[in-house]
């Protein structure tokens, strides 16, 4: 029998069938479900018309109202207060909403329900971010996860691999997201396609959880079903702080089989900025210099960790955003929120001339909280800069990392953090 | 899923994706009549105007790629699209387009060769796209798609089964 990858493995173990070989079809049974205010509804409409009466096992069901929360309109407080009956009707325990929750994807990596070989099946395009810890984070639509909700499986093809070999250590200010945007830049935005994008080798150790978290979620911007990383003792040491019983790492077998390689040295990296309209277009942000902001926006699910808001404290330390520039930043949980509280970076962001607000998924996908006018200009810690993204469909988004973003709340511009003009020394 | 349908084409390009067919800032409405209002707001405005019921898209490269808004398809399938074909489609899209009952053929050539607001014939049976005088063979649909577009979708096909 020929080797296994990490995406086989982890599947095989969940398959019905018993078995998981690339182009096979299985039915397969997730560890946990995600669905979302915006997600959820539309699912529990599908589950009731289903006929089904009980989901498959309400301990195993997250719901998380971060989209559009808090509620900015009428509707959206419906479609909350949909989310929070449908999880006392069926005994959910796992409902989170503003005060003690943030975005799904983030949030979920703190609930200790996912660690080395899980899954989790989530009615969002970006629960790819789960790949971070070893596990497979599969995104579905609304229907399909009310019938996951309803049978506790679902039918899918077994995805292909595509292996991306790390190995060096990254440079100054180039952190995962530039690692992502790289495999993007390179591949295409549907380069992995029915595929799963595995990440090892030696390069992942320098890379932290949060690191992990950036690049994992957006595989789904290259197109592909899943990812995964290797599990190394920083994985178990996360899957250990949030309360996750103790896994092996699932890692694939040397014979295993891909339909490409892609090797990456982070130490070649540069940050990378991608230009508006495809996560794909990315540049080094030396090609962009110059390139005048409206608003930055640092946050989402991958990119509002503490990690994100330590390097932009560390870039607005002493310095003010430019006039005439909004900076928007989103912890993206109540956790994150409150330790940055604790480490004294909200009150520096703060001073610095920063709009902080509560976890919520915001402007990311041009809800609520940060909206982009006709003509507006952003440069955002996010995943997608589609035409509108953010707001009215001329205006547009450049995506970097945090410490891009906040380099160019300073300058009104984009340009590389080392460009800014040094601090006089403290008194 | 017997007999073919006809509708009249309207083209789109490559990377069409959910947030241009269905922005963000609409996701709070989930009726279909409310959704159908915002169909393809983001790329073409005055789009839900000309669809007739039963219109055809033919889409370029990785069609409904990003968020896995289902919004999407409801709004496509209000504004009277009755099936796409594409180049290529994202994996999530195209399965909440066949999980509420909208077919998608994977058929580059016909893709790029159906001409905008002529008609053309869908046979799903045969996987087969015709316009004029040319006729194309697309990709065909997996077991588990023909079984879920026979039954009307998913939620039908999960009806039944937990029925019996």
């Amino acid at each position: 029998m020929a080797g296994q990858t990490i995406t086989e493995k982890i599947l095989a173990a969940h398959a019905v069938e018993g078995r998981a070989s690339a182009g096979e079809t299985v039915t397969v049974r997730p560890d946990v479900v995600l669905l979302n205010d915006v997600s959820g509804p539309l699912a529990f409409e599908g589950f009731e018309r289903m006929g089904a009466t009980r989901p498959f096992d309400p301990a195993r069901i997250v719901l998380v109202a971060d989209h559009f929360a808090p509620a900015p309109n009428v509707q959206a407080a419906g479609a909350i207060r949909m989310t929070r009956q449908f999880a006392e009707r069926h005994g959910i325990a796992h409902f989170y909403e503003p005060g003690n929750g943030g975005i799904e994807h983030t949030l979920l990596s703190e609930l200790g329900m996912v660690g080395h070989g899980g899954i989790v099946f989530g009615a969002d395009s970006h629960t790819c971010t789960a790949g971070a810890f070893n596990a497979l984070g599969i995104g579905f639509g609304s229907t399909d996860l009310a019938a996951a909700l309803a049978m506790g499986r679902l039918w899918m093809r077994v995805p292909e691999s595509i292996r991306v070999e790390l190995t060096g250590r990254p440079g100054p200010y180039v952190a995962g997201k530039d690692v992502i945007l790289e495999v993007i830049r390179r591949i295409g935005s549907d380069g992995a396609a029915d595929a799963s994008l595995e990440f090892g080798g030696p390069g992942v150790a320098a890379l932290s959880m949060d690191a992990r978290m950036a690049v994992a979620n957006m595989a789904v911007e290259a197109g592909a079903d899943t990812c995964v990383f290797e599990g190394d003792e920083q994985s178990a040491a996360r899957q250990a702080h949030f309360g996750a019983a103790a896994t092996v790492p699932v890692m694939a077998d040397p014979e295993a089989r891909y339909r490409a390689r892609i090797a990456i040295d982070l130490g070649a990296l540069s940050p990378l900025v991608a230009k508006p309209p495809s996560p794909a277009g990315g540049v080094p942000v030396e090609a962009l210099r110059g390139q005048r902001v409206d608003q930055v926006y640092i946050g989402n699910c991958a990119n509002g960790t503490i990690t994100d808001l330590r390097q932009a404290a560390e870039v607005l330390r002493g310095r003010q955003v430019a006039p005439g520039v909004r900076l928007v930043v989103v912890p993206a949980t109540q956790r994150i929120w409150r330790q940055a509280l604790a480490e004294g970076l909200l009150d520096m962001l703060a001073a610095a001339g920063a709009a902080v607000s509560t976890p919520t998924c915001g402007a990311c996908f041009g809800g609520h909280m940060g909206i982009l006018a006709a003509g507006e200009t952003a440069v955002a810690t996010t995943n997608r800069n589609y035409r509108g993204r953010m707001g009215d469909p001329d205006s547009q988004v450049f995506l970097a990392n945090a410490w891009v973003a906040a380099a160019a709340a300073v300058a009104g511009e984009i340009v590389s953090p080392e460009r800014l003009p040094a601090l006089e020394a403290a008194a | 899923m017997s007999a073919p349908m006809t509708g009249r084409v309207h083209r789109f390009g490559d990377e069409v994706n959910t947030d241009v067919i269905l922005p963000g800032r609409y996701l709070a409405l989930r009726r279909p009549e409310d959704l159908r209002a915002h169909c393809m707001e983001g790329l073409d405005p005055g789009f839900v105007g000309r669809v007739q019921p039963g219109d055809i898209l033919a889409v370029g490269r990785n069609f409904g790629c990003g968020s896995s808004r289902e919004h999407a398809v409801v709004a496509l399938r209000a504004a009277g699209i009755g099936a796409i074909v594409a180049v290529s489609a994202a994996r999530i899209f195209y399965r909440n387009a066949v999980n509420l009952g909208l077919p998608v053929l994977i058929c580059p050539e016909a893709a790029l060769a159906l001409r905008e607001g002529e008609p053309a014939e869908i046979d799903l049976a045969s996987a087969t796209v015709r316009q004029g005088g040319a006729e194309w063979r697309a990709e065909p649909l997996g077991e588990e798609v023909r079984a879920i577009l026979a039954a009307g979708g998913l939620v039908q096909r999960v009806r039944a089964a937990l029925a019996a």
